[in-house]
């Protein structure tokens, strides 16, 4: 770890402070970090101001956030051979920038554009051309495989993915799921020269509309970081409670929808009704129902005092019993337990190689949460929540889910009785980024760690803006769940995950 | 099954009786804007230049809603002097032109065409498409079949196949990766067929114009019956939407 940088969560460092190292020696102190206990939180290229190509890495070791960096050539040997945590990163790498990570396992397209360098693609792909390119599914062959293909556009209201299932009968040997249906540009949108700084949280609110809040807090904070806002207290306050409120109504909504899959109804129907108080919460501070607009750069855009506050209590103390019986319908019947336990199951060692994130790590046994690791906001003033069940099946992923509700439940009327009139900051906000910066802010989204990175220039332009979604990790996690599962559980472990689509499809 | 009895007392019977009855939101919601005409032209300028969305129309002195993503910046910037945010969620219009406001929208229902509403204004089965959206528009649509919006009491439904549909819901700015399903998913739906744009993304590209991996204009593709503004539309725009166009 001599060779890497300690730095903090949403600490801006100078660009020269990055160790700039040699690339055999930043692959070595990489993965020697990585290997074991560290994972991967950043892992991209960019071009710098002499369009040299340069890599970073940002890796957590249990408190401790490192971060590294070097240049690259136009191949490189994998760090994926060494360690799985590298896997769609690379891949990743390769699309943006057309460079080429030998003997990578498994090359093949992320989101499916061309790279931004002009390079020849390193898929072979003719982007005319629609999704898949000249890319051939992975196959299993035999007299008795057959092969289900669903997507892009799924049967109910839903983001579009390709999934495609290699079983024998109802037993599934592999899942291969291709994205990229979504990818809209934006972290291209993000750096684009010239850019109106109005503009960003906009896009950073809309890269994951369900995780409205985890981005643009992460965007907000890089932004603080960089150009030295302070954010008062009360607005640290309400934002905590946003994100929050965000964790709340999701997971309350994907309760409902395990139910629904188990063909157990009175869950779906009371919990999809409940999930909507808690967006109209987020209306009362936001005045929309998924927090858009209420996060900027060095604050809140709207009040948040007594009158808002009263709702919000008013309304927990309310819904909370009705919570906590619906949780235990669902939770005591048989039939929705025998459903649960022991389907889609992701073990910790598994979870752990692949570098699970959020809830669906914590339900493997990797009890990382951003909130009690690297706290932001006001979550220092937050109690710790615990899981109890963690074999990493269907039932951990939903019973962390209830844990979490419940931790969430009560930790939003402790913020709230510290009764900090929240004042908005006058948006749109001006400001001058630190020149030659580097960010990386982190926050334990409802589905796991979201992380911004930004880069400045010699004149405080962002030179790259890089966006993680937690989703990014953990849907490799999904295609590892279903091996050996019958094809029929798919909703139930899809939905046990729910990732973004847009999140990683950017 | 106790407990199934028990929830079902607790919970007890949520359904909206709207349209019988108005629904009121919060004041905080931001739906229908309305441009004062009166306001100075400098400030205004100043609020159009900042607008994320630039969706401010300063020389007519117009807001347009197809673009907008509601974000309220401009009525904070000009203290509400250029632009006030009502509680108003009737949002729905029938053609573009009509988005580019100063306050009021045509009557929808008014605007709708007539064999729409004889075909399908007993029964209304839509699919749903979801194309480069940030999955709030999705979401609010989805919670249209929740206990308390109850969409099929009014005949309307959202469905799996193209072929049992009468038309498509499409969100999302039309992402390059997702044109050819579009365009696929639309030619699977039988004729007469009716399009929806609903989200700002669908109509205008959202916040995301002007990026090059956008179609960024639903209409631009295929011609587009009925626009639902928002960042997402409230599910209230939405229901409101429907009701008013196809019954």
């Amino acid at each position: 770890m001599d060779n890497l940088l300690q730095i903090q969560n949403g600490q801006a460092v100078s660009r020269a402070d990055i160790p700039d190292l040699d690339f055999a020696v930043f692959q070595q102190a990489v993965l020697d970090a990585t290997r074991h206990s560290g994972f991967v939180v950043q892992f991209f290229a960019y071009e710098d101001e002499q369009s040299a190509l340069k890599l970073i890495a940002v890796i957590r070791c249990g408190q401790v956030l490192y971060v590294a960096g070097c240049s690259l050539a136009e191949e490189y040997p994998s760090f994926t051979l060494e360690c799985e945590k590298f896997h769609m990163f690379e891949r990743e790498i390769a699309e943006q920038f057309g460079v080429r990570p030998k003997d990578h396992p498994w090359l093949k397209m992320v989101r499916y554009h061309e790279n931004c360098r002009g390079k020849d693609d390193i898929f072979g792909n003719d982007y005319s051309q629609d999704i898949p390119g000249n890319y051939p599914y992975f196959t299993v062959d035999g007299d008795a495989i057959h092969e289900v293909a669903v997507g892009p556009v799924h049967a109910g209201i839903i983001e579009p993915g390709h999934f495609r299932f290699q079983c024998a009968g109802e037993k599934v040997f592999s899942l291969e799921i291709q994205l990229g249906y979504q990818h809209r540009g934006a972290e291209k949108l993000l750096e684009q020269a010239g850019q109106h700084r109005n503009r960003l949280p906009v896009i950073a609110e809309s890269i994951a509309g369900d995780t409205a809040i985890g981005h643009s807090l992460c965007h907000s904070q890089a932004i603080e970081a960089l150009a030295g806002l302070e954010v008062d207290e009360g607005a640290k306050i309400v934002r905590t409670i946003a994100l929050e409120l965000e964790r709340i109504a999701n997971h309350i909504g994907d309760l409902g929808a395990l139910s629904g899959d188990v063909a157990f109804n009175p869950p779906l129907a009371y919990f999809g009704r409940i999930r909507g108080e808690f967006l109209n919460l987020m209306l009362t501070m936001a005045g929309n129902r998924f927090g858009k607009g209420l996060v900027r750069p060095g604050g809140i855009a709207f009040p948040v005092l007594e009158e808002q506050r009263q709702i919000m209590r008013n309304k927990i103390k309310d819904e909370t019993p009705g919570i906590v019986n619906v949780c235990d319908l669902l939770f005591s019947a048989h039939t929705v337990i025998a459903r649960f336990e022991h389907t889609g199951t992701v073990p910790r060692a598994i979870a752990e190689k692949l570098g699970l994130v959020g809830y669906a790590g914590r339900a493997s046994g990797l009890p990382y949460d951003a909130r009690i690791t690297y706290p932001t906001e006001a979550y220092a003033q937050v109690e710790p929540n615990s899981n109890e069940r963690t074999v990493g099946d269907v039932f951990s992923r939903a019973n962390v889910r209830h844990e979490e509700i419940m931790h969430s439940l009560r930790a939003i009327p402790k913020l709230l009785a510290k009764e900090v009139d929240a004042e908005p900051i006058a948006v749109p906000v001006s400001y001058t980024l630190a020149p030659d910066s580097f960010v990386v802010t982190i926050n334990e989204g409802w589905r796991g760690e979201v992380s911004h990175c930004l880069l400045t220039d010699k004149d405080g332009s962002i030179l790259r803006y890089k966006v993680k979604d937690p989703s990014f990790h953990n849907w490799t996690g999904l295609a590892m769940s279903l091996r050996n599962q019958g094809i029929s559980d798919f909703p139930l472990c899809n939905k046990s995950f729910n990732l973004s689509y847009c999140g990683f499809d950017l | 099954m106790l407990k199934v009895i028990q929830n079902r007392r607790e919970q007890g019977y949520r359904t909206t009786k709207y349209p019988k009855e108005p629904i009121n939101l919060y004041s905080r919601y931001r739906g229908l804007p309305t441009v004062h005409q009166d306001c100075d032209k400098e400030l205004a300028r100043q609020c159009a230049e900042a607008c994320p969305q630039q969706a401010i129309d300063v020389d007519k002195m117009l807001i347009d809603i197809g673009r907008c993503t509601f974000c309220g910046q401009c009525e904070i910037q000009s203290q509400g002097k250029l632009v006030t945010f009502s509680n108003n969620f009737e949002l729905g219009t029938s053609s573009r032109e009509a988005m580019f406001t100063s306050g009021s929208l045509p009557a929808l229902a008014e605007h709708s065409k007539k064999h729409f509403k004889s075909l399908f204004g007993r029964s209304l089965q839509l699919r749903q498409i979801s194309a480069g959206g940030c999955n709030s528009c999705e979401a609010d649509t989805n919670v249209l079949g929740t206990p308390f919006f109850d969409l099929q009491r009014f005949g309307i439904d959202f469905v799996a196949s193209p072929r049992h549909a009468d038309g498509i819901h499409v969100t999302g700015p039309i992402s390059n990766n997702m044109k050819a399903a579009v365009l696929s998913t639309y030619e699977a739906v039988p004729a007469p067929k009716v399009v929806i744009a609903s989200g700002c993304c669908s109509i205008s590209g959202g916040p995301f114009w002007g990026s090059k991996d956008v179609v960024g204009d639903l209409n631009s593709l295929i011609p587009v019956d009925l626009y639902i503004p928002g960042c997402p539309p409230h599910p209230m725009t939405t229901l409101h939407a429907l009701l008013q166009y196809f019954k």
